[in-house]
């Protein structure tokens, strides 16, 4: 047994990661026993906002949690403010807003696999990934204005109408993105390079511990844990196709991998759905508001996280600062466990499989 | 873009932003907007690096690290901030945590403010050190006029 | 659309690891652990969940009493929210397993969400 000496991985300036998040692996000899994860490098404080905000200026700070997912945090946000004062959103915007959900989840997978494979020093799929995810930005920016914040949420409704001949374009475009996203898949699933860097179960979790160290999300997937917040149906979800569950084992791969994996196809189909669905004119219709104390946890699923928002109170004076959940934070503990055990070369890897987004996760 | 004729490096760092600069500026390398094709690369390593690209309000905790980083770099060098939040804290210039604005910390050469900044303005800030770099006959000149080095 | 049913179940401190452990027992999982500042008090919030509907255990505590940490019962989900109870609201958790005392959000002034919230209304669309 060789001497225990702590390792600092990224303080918290690192090549490998674009965020910075500080990890003290205790090492003996190359093996990791121990990690401790630090954060708090990204955190703003911007929950306290709420207090000095407007609510409705508040969706576009809210929007602001994370630059990647942008979108469906003001979409959780408005659905908080729309449970608690009882507004409802008409059709077409519900439909509208899951159109960008899915926009928005399928731009932060290719952006998450290409980082991925980046950690893993395959360069040419790293910037192949983003090539096309350039794609699906162009859709955005051409529907909301924006790349990747879109401010295109609101209270009630939308800010924007996406007419019906774009939504045909974009069913189109789409149809041409698909095959190479599969393609793309394929290469994650099935090539050398990738399957020798992922070999001997690297990072695995099992459903057990996935489930109790409560992870969520494609983290939970990847370990067999059957939940997709999305199958509940919320904002248009339980009118469109979609396929849920966790993604079926790719190749042998019985590592960490298969969490990215096979979602980024997956992802591009219940849009076909939602393009092609008739709805009206979104307009804001006045709710009923409703006084008193009101806590509600929304479970919302952005691009890869999932969000838990925890309002209270309608009125500005009862405005308290929502503690928002998402998905790095919950998989930190995750994370943690799977790093022990592993080589000090494959931490990198393993980071990257949980999908780390710290301007989440810290606030 | 002929008043290229260095290839410098970058470095980036997330001084406390919400993502959305930084994956633009990740974007800026790939291969739509392609910045690697004047021979811009990203680098992890401060003393590989000539132009610090930083996003971000900056809170207290990552003060020390942008200094340190910042001093890690050879002369000459050259500051970009990147998106509002790093010029001037922007939406959250009111969070308790942060301090608003890169120039707080360190000097800052050029400034991209926006709250989403499109690849393409972060992209001409990027070049931008080469137009410093030709006007002043090779010399890098910096906001108040002190030169850096020959 | 699945409704996702909330129950909120108000009990005393002492009760939190008896209950907090039944649940483990009957397989829950931990969702999160949210504390919220009510100007006079705090109300801390322990979520689970099974399938779709929370159920959730709310602690009411004053500024200066102690909360006993569940990172025994749930190893890996409450450490991180537990810290930031501490780090954020001022309060402290005794027992975490990982306990970062204090450093896992360094803030500019300690315990920002502590003191009760100054609302200070901006005019829509103008400045602060």
């Amino acid at each position: 047994m060789g001497n225990r000496i702590v390792v600092p991985f990224g303080p918290p300036q690192h090549p490998v990661l674009p965020e910075p998040i500080h990890l003290d692996l205790v090492l003996e000899d190359e093996r990791v026993v121990e990690a401790v994860p630090t954060i708090g490098y990204v955190h703003r404080g911007l929950e306290k906002l709420v207090e000095k905000r407007d609510f409705q200026d508040y969706v576009f700070i809210a929007e602001r949690i994370c630059g990647i997912c942008s979108f469906t945090h003001s979409v959780t946000y408005c659905n908080a403010i729309e449970h608690i004062m009882g507004i409802e959103v008409p059709p077409r915007a519900q439909f509208i807003r899951t159109i960008w959900m899915e926009y928005s989840r399928m731009h932060s997978h290719l952006l998450w696999l290409g980082l991925a494979a980046d950690a893993m020093g395959f360069e040419n799929l790293f910037m192949n990934a983003w090539r096309l995810r350039e794609e699906i930005l162009d859709d955005m920016e051409a529907t909301t204005g924006g790349r990747v914040i879109q401010g295109s949420c609101k209270v009630g409704g939308i800010r924007r109408d996406i007419g019906d001949e774009k939504l045909g374009e974009m069913v189109d475009h789409l149809k041409k993105i698909r095959p190479l996203l599969e393609e793309s898949n394929r290469i994650f699933t099935h090539d050398q390079t990738v399957r020798h860097r992922m070999r001997g179960g690297l990072g695995t979790l099992t459903k057990e511990e996935a489930w109790d160290l409560g992870a969520v999300g494609p983290t939970a997937r990847g370990s067999g844990c059957d939940m997709d917040v999305r199958s509940s149906g919320y904002s248009a979800y339980g009118g469109t196709r979609v396929q849920t569950g966790h993604p079926p084992p790719h190749g042998g791969l019985s590592g960490s991998l298969p969490r990215p994996l096979g979602r980024g196809a997956r992802s591009s189909r219940p849009r076909r759905t939602c393009g092609g669905k008739d709805a009206r004119r979104p307009c804001r219709r006045k709710g009923e508001g409703q006084s008193g104390w009101r806590v509600l946890c929304l479970l919302r699923t952005a691009p890869p996280w999932r969000v838990h928002a925890l309002h209270k109170g309608q009125r500005q004076e009862e405005h308290r600062p929502p503690p928002v959940r998402t998905p790095t934070l919950t998989n930190i503990p995750p994370l943690v466990k799977m790093l022990a055990g592993i080589d000090l070369a494959d931490v990198p890897v393993v980071v990257l499989t949980i999908d780390p987004c710290i301007g989440c996760a810290e606030r | 873009m002929s008043y290229i004729t260095k290839s410098p490096w970058i470095i980036h760092y997330d001084g406390s932003s919400c993502n959305g600069c930084d994956i633009e500026v990740l974007a800026c390398l790939t291969p739509l907007y392609d910045l690697e094709r004047f021979g811009i690369v990203n680098t992890g390593n401060p003393k590989h690096a000539d132009v610090f690209i930083i996003t971000g309000g900056i809170n207290e905790l990552n003060r020390p690290i942008v200094k340190n980083t910042y001093e890690q770099m050879p002369d000459p060098k050259v500051v970009v901030a990147v998106g509002i939040c790093a010029t001037s804290g922007g939406v959250f210039r009111d969070c308790y945590n942060i301090l608003g604005g890169v120039d707080k910390v360190i000097p800052v050469d050029v400034y991209v403010p926006d709250a989403r900044p499109d690849p393409s303005p972060s992209l001409t800030a990027s070049s931008r050190p080469w137009v410093f770099s030709k006007r002043n006959g090779q010399r890098w000149q910096r906001k108040g006029g002190e030169i850096i080095n020959d | 659309m699945i409704e996702q049913k909330h129950t909120i179940i108000e009990i005393p401190v002492s009760d939190l690891l008896k209950k907090t452990e039944e649940y483990h027992t009957k397989g829950h999982r931990l969702v999160q652990i949210g504390c919220t500042n009510l100007g006079d008090r705090y109300e801390v919030n322990y979520t689970f969940t099974k399938s779709w509907d929370f159920e959730s255990l709310r602690l009411t505590v004053n500024d200066g009493d102690v909360i006993p940490s569940i990172s025994g019962t749930y190893w890996g989900g409450a450490f991180i929210y537990e810290n930031e109870i501490h780090d954020l609201f001022g309060l402290s958790v005794t027992d975490i397993n990982v306990d970062f005392q204090g450093h896992l959000f360094e803030t500019k002034i300690p315990a920002p969400f502590k003191n009760p919230p100054k609302v200070t209304k901006v005019p829509k669309g103008g400045d602060a």
